[in-house]
């Protein structure tokens, strides 16, 4: 890097704001005055549960989709579609099945139209840089998730791009594997050997951004808002164990799971009120599974959220939506990244199944208000049957019509368990009628 | 980075080395395969533009040291519509799937004329094409490589769409992400992906246009009457002299000439495709074909074609205008109304089409004639339900039981693709001699040849379904020691059903088409006729009777449209839904 070019910013998003059109009526907004600002030499992570549309401003920044509002410039340069001096590297790894290693990583320069002997240079030494070295003539299903991915980030290299886009990139892949690439890939940067100037990385995973980044920039959900800005100063290698380093993650996990200011109190934290309340599909075994948890020992009804996804090996994205249902039940509090449980778990927890259901179903017709609104439907219709549009229509009044089919599976799978009402699938009709 | 030495080694081994330009045994093989291949097609193109008085000087014969000849022209004139095929399905399915306004228009038109019977248009393609070329035999030639080309295209095209509207999302973000040329685009992501599929259904095209080999060799239309050398011409003309030897070769060298079309063109085509398929895990069981291999193994003749390869892969990089996504971007107000105006445009154009038809059919028919067709065609409708039901019954456990044993279904689905690739018309002969022996009655034992080359379709995908069946399923319902007819019911027809729908559409689909050429058939003098709608369009079209020839066609038409939308996409859809394992 040369010294002229410090304290530039490569990339910058000043008040975005996009819209999730549905086409006529309200529309859904996805995210709400985004700020970010990414300086030269810097590795920056988003990290936001799903929904919060981190990825939607990634894709904006690379010019895939255009923001609704607002102004995002790469060098000073406007934004205004797939920019040339950003590459991407996806969570899907995005490879061309039908074409090897080499011509994978070709791709982008081919379209820049870089003559072939140069493109074949160039890729050859993104491949050496990235340690691909001896794959060069296999096709991607002959690799391992991990060797895919590093043909992603050489594929995304080899265009000389100022900022590497990181689309949650490791997150497919398995434990051992996503460290070694997160160290390799941490290893090429503080030696300065790869030809960028900044990188972007989009994640659900706390502990991989405290490991990454300079900066974390903490996004809200629906809308997706940027809540909090996290600098971090530890030097690179960066160990989990530190005390520093716990530290971080545990702030941002109460930041993660601290209310929103205005929500009222225990309702779930999920966005939307009263019927269009936006529900998460959280299996019930799940949900009892959690506070079987939470009652026994060591934790007796009360749990420090980091210290449980780690016990329970699970991620923010996967935890969250359980401990946030249990608290749109009343099962449980969650605050300040701690979890407890209410005594209306406790007996959950102790109860035999029919004590179960009753319970749940009892909650469940008092804290959920698209449930209880469907059983009452069904119990004012001399018929009691509904057909599933209804409701289906109902939603999409507040809400995409993906999020209402999900609210709706999550009801029925509820309300299936709790024995508040019977659904048939085939003919997509609600009923009161459970076969006896 | 750019500033690391890269290994000369590497580089080296890249270039070209003296050694690649020694022949190996495998060069022999394949050089002398493609020099054969070579003469046969120069020999046979070159008598394609014979004058059209040379087929009075030399008419067909049925000498069998001509049979090989005429194999090779019949073979030529399929693999020309094929061409035409690969072009229209390129350019007519690209543009449905990149323009919205073309797609409304191009989609249900696909999806009638794969589902509808060409066969019935053939009449006026004939006269164009004779016309177009007087005094040529190119003429008579262009009208059969349409009339094949008729049987083939729909699907490919269909097939070629709809893989261009399921593209993988992440490889799309990745093509734009890159800013691929459109141009580019389509080398290395649409084509590649579309290509599985194209490559089936360009099998399956295949197979399904012997059927109008035969009857557009032969061609008679009205007073016209032109046989064109070839295998179809061979046929028929042995049919009309009741030589039941000759007819006995001619299945025998369509044998010949599906088997080695197989092996030479489409295995190595299937090995080859597998490399598109879009799944990232490698999959247990490759196709292979001993001639790719052996091209593979080459060294002189890949050296050979290097040059015809670096040119194909260039094609992709020719420089081709760009479009950004910003640059129509028009107000939404304008879009809308540019729409209706198109929408409007269509369908005054498509109650155009009707009320001229109709206005043509009306000046001899009446409505009188239009119920007589609706009547015929309950007739034929009653006929394919009746076959599918009855090669249900027969294939589906003969299926199931070759399905769960893979042993056996190894070695029988090949069979069974050769069977479906067989031409059953030419079989026709031989059920005729039958019923003129025995006395039956035409009406209804001419009816199983409609089915007699569909079935087929039954069986491989029964059989696709059972192999697939889970067998975890299985061991289950063997330790709850189900009865038979509880197995039947709750595991075994659930398990396989979305696979027999997909057969059973296409079988009916082909019946309906194959109606045409199944209730008229004739041996020398003797013609034997069941009532129905096929024998209707074939009568009208022997006689030259446009109208009737149009009617008969359309009321088919509506025929298989309807019962395509009240009884297959139903059950498709039932299946997609309630009964997919995955």
């Amino acid at each position: 890097m040369s010294a002229n070019a410090l304290d530039r910013d490569v990339v910058t998003v000043r008040d975005v704001r996009h819209f999730y059109h549905k086409g006529g009526s309200s529309d859904l907004l996805v995210l709400d005055h985004v700020d970010l600002t990414l300086h030269d030499n810097e590795i920056v992570s988003l990290l936001g549960r799903s929904g919060s549309g981190k990825s939607t401003l990634l894709r904006i920044i690379a010019g895939l989709m255009p923001a609704s509002e607002g102004r995002v410039a790469i060098r000073e340069r406007l934004v205004s579609g797939p920019a040339p001096d950003v590459a991407m590297v996806f969570q899907s790894f995005a490879l061309f099945p039908w074409l090897t290693v080499l011509d994978n990583v070709e791709i982008g320069l081919e379209a820049q139209g870089v003559p072939a002997p140069e493109r074949r240079r160039r890729a050859l030494a993104a491949i050496d840089l990235i340690g691909l070295d001896g794959f060069e003539s296999a096709y991607p299903k002959e690799l391992s998730g991990g060797m895919r991915q590093r043909v992603g980030l050489a594929r995304a290299l080899v265009v000389h791009p100022a900022v590497l886009l990181m689309d949650e990139p490791f997150s497919a892949l398995d434990v051992l594997t996503a460290e070694t690439l997160r160290t390799d890939l941490l290893d090429l940067w503080c030696e300065g050997r790869m030809p960028i100037r900044a990188m972007l990385l989009v994640t659900h995973n706390i502990e991989e951004a405290v490991l990454m980044s300079d900066r974390i920039l903490v996004f809200s959900s629906n809308p997706g808002r940027v809540i909090a800005e996290i600098k971090v100063t530890l030097p690179q290698p960066r160990n989990r164990l530190d005390p520093a380093f716990r530290q971080i993650v545990d702030d941002i996990y109460a930041r993660m799971t601290a209310r929103a200011v205005g929500n009222a109190p225990k309702e779930g934290g999920f966005p939307g009120t009263g019927i269009g309340m936006i529900l998460p599909h959280v299996s019930t075994n799940l949900l009892a599974g959690l506070m079987e948890t939470l009652s026994g020992p060591p934790y007796d009804g009360r749990a420090d959220l980091p210290a449980l996804a780690s016990a329970l090996q699970m991620e923010v994205d996967e935890l969250f939506p359980i401990a946030e249902t249990l608290q749109l039940l009343r099962f449980a509090e969650v605050e300040g990244g701690d979890i407890h449980l209410t005594d209306a778990a406790r007996r959950f927890a102790t109860g035999g199944v029919d004590e179960r259901k009753r319970l749940f179903a009892q909650n469940l017709m008092a804290y959920v208000p698209a449930v209880s609104h469907i059983r009452r439907i069904l119990d004012d219709r001399p018929s009691h049957k509904a057909p599933r549009a209804r409701f289906q229509d109902e939603l999409e009044d507040f809400m995409s019509p993906e999020f209402a089919d999900r609210t709706l599976h999550a009801v029925i799978s509820w309300a299936r368990y709790g024995e508040v009402f019977a659904y048939d699938e085939g003919a997509g009709v609600f009923s009161l009628e459970n076969p006896s | 980075m750019t500033s690391r030495p890269v290994p000369d080694a590497r580089m080296a081994g890249l270039g070209l080395r003296r050694s690649t330009l020694v022949p190996n045994l495998y060069d022999a093989v394949a050089l002398v395969l493609v020099v054969a291949v070579l003469a046969l097609v120069a020999h046979a193109a070159g008598a394609m533009r014979a004058p059209l008085s040379q087929l009075d000087i030399a008419p067909v014969t049925l000498d069998p040291w001509l049979l090989p000849d005429y194999a090779a022209r019949t073979t030529l004139r399929m693999f020309a519509a094929m061409a035409a095929s690969l072009v229209f399905t390129f350019v007519v399915a690209t543009l449905a799937a990149k323009s919205r306004k073309a797609e409304l228009l191009i989609v249900p038109a696909l999806d009638i004329l794969q589902s509808v019977p060409v066969l019935g248009f053939l009449t006026f393609t004939v006269i164009f094409f004779l016309n177009l070329f007087p005094a040529s035999q190119l003429g008579a030639e262009c009208a059969a490589i349409f009339a094949i080309f008729t049987a083939q295209a729909w699907n490919m095209a269909f097939s070629f769409y709809q893989s261009l509207r399921t593209l993988p999302q992440d490889l799309e973000e990745v093509s734009r992400h890159f800013r691929l040329s459109p141009w580019l685009r389509f080398w290395r992501l649409e084509a590649p992906y579309a290509t599985p599929g194209l490559v089936w259904n360009a099998m399956m095209s295949m197979s399904g246009s012997w059927f109008f080999v035969v009857a557009s060799e032969a061609i008679s239309v009205g007073d016209t009457k032109i046989a064109l050398p070839g295998i179809g011409a061979w046929l028929s003309l042995a049919i009309e002299r009741r030589d039941i030897g000759a007819v006995g070769m001619a299945v025998a060298a369509i044998g010949v000439v599906i088997l080695l079309y197989d092996q030479l063109v489409f295995r190595p085509i299937v090995a080859w495709a597998d490399k598109f398929r879009a799944e990232t895990t490698a999959a247990q069981e490759r196709p292979r074909s001993w001639l790719y291999d052996l091209v593979r193994r080459t060294r002189l003749v890949k050296r050979l074609f290097e040059p015809v390869a670096a040119v194909a892969t260039s094609v992709g990089r020719l420089p081709m205008p760009r479009v950004a996504w910003q640059a129509v971007a028009l107000p939404p107000g304008v879009g809308r109304a540019l729409d209706l105006a198109w929408y409007g445009l269509v369908a005054a154009a498509v109650a155009a089409a009707a009320w001229t038809t109709a206005r043509f059919v009306s000046t001899t028919l009446g409505w009188a004639d239009v119920a007589g067709a609706v009547g015929l065609g309950a007739l034929t409708l009653m006929r394919v339900l009746v076959l599918i039901a009855v090669a249900s019954l027969v294939w589906v456990p003969i299926g199931v039981w070759i399905g769960l044993r893979p042993a056996v279904s190894q070695r029988v689905q090949p069979v069974a693709q050769f069977l479906a690739a067989f031409p059953a018309n030419v079989l026709f002969p031989f059920a005729v001699v039958a019923i003129v022996r025995l006395g039956l009655d035409p009406d209804v034992w001419l009816s199983p040849l409609m089915v007699l080359g569909t079935q087929w379709y039954i069986l491989f995908n029964v059989i696709a379904g059972a192999s697939a069946f889970p067998t975890d399923l299985r061991e289950a319902s063997s330790l709850f020691r189900l009865r038979p007819a509880q197995w039947w019911r709750k595991v075994i027809l659930p398990g396989i059903f979305p696979y027999y729908v997909t057969g059973a559409l296409t079988a009916s689909g082909g019946s309906w088409n194959a109606s045409i050429v199944a209730e008229v058939a004739s041996w020398g003098d003797t013609r034997l006729q069941a009532s129905g709608l096929g024998s209707y369009i074939a009568n009208a079209t022997d006689a030259g009777d446009y109208q009737r020839v149009v009617l008969g066609v359309a009321v088919m038409s509506l025929y298989v449209v309807i019962f395509n939308q009240v009884l297959w996409r139903p059950l498709y859809r039932f299946a997609e839904r309630r009964l997919r394992m995955t």
